[in-house]
């Protein structure tokens, strides 16, 4: 067992694979509300990170582009199946849908109760569906 | 077309078709979780998949696909043959 005091890593950042990387950082944080925490030109692309909050502990997500050709069939699977890449945690899963649907973001899936969790479902624009989830218990 | 009564012969083709009734234009996801939390049913996406795949060879569930996804909705039109073959009639005692 890990001894929670010994820990010397934190969850910094995880990456998100995206069609496009402005369009992504449009999304992310003009219609989800992350914040920009950096944008660095490297050659054809960005080294591109956002972050939920303004504390440093949050983890970042690197919106990364789909320069590998492993990654396009991959996500390309996922959504197909409607298969959502991470979950964001929200209090109100009804207004928050209700919120997106007006700014005109595509759900595949409405608030469904699930049991212990709602879930909703929404297209991120750039390749990639994200799970709204709701605990209720 | 595929056979309803084997379509049919199967309780989580069933439960399928129990969840796509309550909402059309689903995703596999979407009735995955259904199944696992209404039903108690985990079989593995694949699995389901192919559920899906024989519900759609009976003409029990179209599939649309719409820009990247896929969606599942109930076609109950075929069940009418059951009734036409068997129309209801109650034995006299």
């Amino acid at each position: 067992m890990a001894d929670p005091e010994g820990i010397l890593v934190k969850l910094q950042t995880i990456s998100i694979f995206v069609d496009d990387q402005q369009r992504a950082v449009d999304f992310y944080t003009g219609t989800l509300g992350f914040e920009v925490t950096a944008d660095v030109p490297l050659g054809e692309h960005r080294w591109l990170t956002v972050r939920l909050g303004s504390s440093p502990e949050a983890t970042e997500v690197s919106l990364e582009p789909k320069g590998h050709p492993a990654v396009a069939p991959f996500t390309d699977a996922l959504a197909g199946d409607g298969i959502p890449w991470c979950v964001l945690g929200v209090d109100d899963i009804e207004a928050e849908h209700q919120r997106l649907a007006g700014l005109g973001v595509t759900f595949t899936q409405p608030p469904v109760d699930v049991g212990p969790v709602i879930v909703a479902v929404l297209d991120d624009t750039c390749g990639n569906l994200l799970q709204l989830a709701q605990y209720t218990s | 077309m595929g056979d309803i009564f084997k379509a049919l012969a199967d309780g989580t083709r069933r439960a399928l078709l129990d969840e796509l009734l309550e909402r059309d234009e689903q995703t596999l996801f979407e009735l995955c979780s259904r199944l696992a939390m209404k039903h108690d049913l985990t079989p593995t996406r694949q699995a389901v998949s192919q559920h899906l795949d024989v519900l759609e060879a009976a003409g029990l569930v179209v599939v649309e696909r719409r820009g990247r996804y896929k969606l599942h909705t109930i076609d109950t039109a075929p069940l009418a043959q059951i009734a036409e073959r068997w129309p209801t009639r109650k034995a006299s005692s």
